[in-house]
């Protein structure tokens, strides 16, 4: 192997006689030293000669790098209206120069990001546009979900029980572990802090009522919702995107599948039947978390809890709680599929429509929530 | 200021021509039980094109992966520019990744970034250039594989077959490499498409002073471009050679091969 020891330093000199411009260019124009070369041609001054002779007899190699920087050495000189002769160019070389002066690249602009006050409001308004756009792809997709249901209705095979099954596993049962784990800690919590402060005031007792009342009203639910939306709905958003990359999607529209009924249908609906389940999970984990701090923090043993228990309660109190978890169900599915659709051809775009779909459907969880809170204030329960 | 820029640029890894660039010796790859390469052999010389064959499944990506070391190899070692790679310390290694460029058969274009960035990504990792210069070699690259300027600013996602392998060979040229893998080029394009890619990848070979690694299936390309062709089978290299050598030998795969209806027509 032979090896290449630069025998001259990286240099570009100039020389006038008259109205000639000896330009003396040597070293090794690769790559490597682009930078420096790219310094040299732009600060040399040759001043206005007629002519100019570049001579390149001491260059020890040249890459494209170094081919494209002698043509902008060329041409900076002929835009100062002298004639350009290059000597000495190394016959290696000219194959490769030659190639590249074939190419003209545009002139070069810097990019620069605009930061004004329109930029703003163009921002504020595309935001805008796109909130209203989700909305109308939400409905859209509920609509067609609706047409589909009304026609599984007529053609009750057409259901695809196995597909439910499979996303009900997934998305339910394999949800159960960590969902009951962390409603006991919160039930844990929430007796713990309730009854730190209730104990100054001698109403240790009234702690059940807190946990109790408002684990079955909202925190089982509300908690249940997020951990699914963060564990499911980023699931299905980042399947169905996936599938849309690699016009997975577009394959099953040519097949004359319906999208709606094999993708969304089964997913939606195993969501609305997995979050009560898992909704009823979290609430009894929960009050036996509530349950079991109370005993050991606050001294209240577990037959006077259920007792007390039992007076806090109702039926509506835990029907409150159960009512809402359909309808937050629904909500993660349609987002988490409307923004699996939305993902193009980048996985950048995957990730960006993943986030997307794990905060909107949070976000949406919390409003519904707060709706159904307006709700049943307005009808006395 | 001049002196001490050229030291790093000291091109101890620039082959001239001749030289062997890629040797391979008694490479062996196995996936469980069943060994894909055994004891094989293979040498590669600067300046030519070499076309590598073989039926499917017989591990021509399995053998490029393992001397680019992306696939682990049970035995055997590998030099590149007569370095060894497997003893080579990071900094040399990271020397000789810089003097090679990959076509990965789908193209491997980050579908996040466009093309023009695809290209400065490893100018970018490797060198400290101007913004200016970036930009320029990349439209430069950019018509030197034969792509229209305006595909600069396209993503991936908005290119057809053929210019994704295009953008992709023009990424893997970013740095002038040495040597290029090229896996299935010419797969997947028109014949015209494929006739124009093969005499691209000939000037580039003439203009750069490339040394060329394709894996094809494509007998045109084969007749047309390569100066050495390789045939794997059996677990090692059949043969390696010319065509004559290979209309030459006696192996059934081999001769059904390049004397098949698609081989007879071209041998006529």
């Amino acid at each position: 192997m032979t090896v290449h020891v630069p025998v001259n330093p990286l240099n570009l000199s100039v020389h006038r006689d008259d109205d000639v411009a000896y330009v003396a260019a040597s070293g090794s124009w690769l790559l490597d030293n682009a930078r420096a070369v790219e310094e040299m041609v732009e600060s040399l001054d040759v001043g206005r000669p007629g002519k100019v002779v570049l001579d390149l007899s001491a260059v020890d190699a040249m890459d494209t790098s170094g081919a494209w920087l002698l043509h902008r050495l060329q041409a900076k000189m002929e835009f100062l209206g002298a004639r350009v002769k290059v000597d000495n160019l190394p016959e290696d070389y000219q194959e490769l120069v030659s190639g590249v002066e074939t190419h003209h690249p545009p002139p070069w602009k810097p990019r620069k990001r605009r930061i004004s006050l329109a930029w703003l409001a163009e921002v504020t308004g595309r935001q805008i546009v796109e909130i209203g756009r989700d909305a109308v792809a939400v409905t859209n997709i509920l609509g067609t979900l609706v047409m589909v249901l009304l026609n599984v209705v007529r053609h009750p095979s057409r259901i695809r029980l196995i597909s439910v099954a499979h996303q009900f596993d997934r998305a339910g049962i394999g949800a159960v572990p960590i969902v009951v784990l962390m409603c006991f800690l919160i039930g844990g919590i929430i007796a713990q802090q309730g009854g730190f402060y209730l104990r100054q005031f001698g109403a240790d007792r009234y702690v059940v009522d807190l946990v109790g009342v408002l684990v079955l009203r909202e925190i089982g639910v509300l908690l249940t919702a997020i951990m699914v939306a963060g564990r499911s709905g980023s699931a299905f958003t980042a399947e169905l995107g996936s599938m849309k990359m690699h016009e997975e999607i577009d394959a099953l529209h040519v097949i004359g599948m319906r999208v709606t009924e094999v993708l969304v249908l089964p997913r939606v609906i195993a969501l609305m039947i997995a979050l009560p389940m898992l909704t009823i999970f979290g609430n009894l984990a929960a009050l036996v978390g509530g349950g079991l701090v109370s005993w050991m923090y606050l001294d209240i043993p577990p037959f006077s809890f259920m007792l007390f228990l039992k007076e806090a309660l109702t039926v509506e109190t835990l029907l409150v709680g159960l009512t809402k978890a359909p309808f937050m169900a629904l909500i993660i599915g349609l987002v988490a599929c409307v923004e699996g659709f939305k993902v193009r051809g980048s996985s950048e775009s995957l990730g960006v429509h993943t986030t997307l779909s794990v905060v909107k459907s949070i976000f949406m969880v919390i409003v519904v929530d707060g709706l159904f809170a307006m709700y049943f204030a307005g009808i006395g329960v | 200021m001049q002196a001490q820029t050229i030291s790093k640029g000291a091109r101890f890894l620039a082959p001239s021509k001749g030289d062997i660039v890629l040797q391979a010796r008694g490479v062996t790859v196995g996936f469980g039980d069943t060994l894909v390469l055994e004891n094989l052999d293979l040498d590669v010389i600067a300046g030519e094109i070499l076309g590598f064959v073989g039926a499917s499944g017989t591990g021509k990506s399995v053998l490029m992966r393992a001397i680019l070391g992306l696939t682990p190899m049970r035995r055997g070692t590998v030099e590149v520019f007569g370095q060894v790679l497997k003893t080579l310390s990071d900094a040399g290694r990271a020397e000789v990744e810089r003097r090679w460029g990959v076509l990965f058969q789908q193209g491997a274009l980050f579908s996040s970034l466009n093309v023009r960035q695809n290209i400065q990504v490893p100018m970018r990792e490797h060198l400290k250039l101007s913004p200016r210069l970036m930009d320029e070699l990349a439209l430069l690259k950019i018509e030197m594989v034969g792509l229209p300027r305006d595909a600069a600013e396209k993503f991936p996602s908005e290119l057809s077959g053929g210019m994704i392998k295009r953008a992709s060979l023009a990424r893997a040229l970013a740095l002038d490499p040495a040597i290029v893998f090229l896996d299935e080029p010419t797969s997947g394009l028109d014949p015209i498409g494929a006739a124009a890619f093969d005499e691209l990848i000939m000037q580039l070979r003439d203009a750069l002073g490339l040394t060329v690694y394709m894996v094809t299936h494509d007998l045109d390309s084969l007749h047309t471009t390569c100066d050495r062709i390789a045939v794997l089978g059996e677990k090692r290299v059949l043969v390696e050679g010319p065509m004559d050598t290979m209309l030459a030998f006696d192996h059934p795969w081999v001769r059904s091969y390049f004397h098949g209806t698609r081989g007879a027509r071209r041998n006529d």
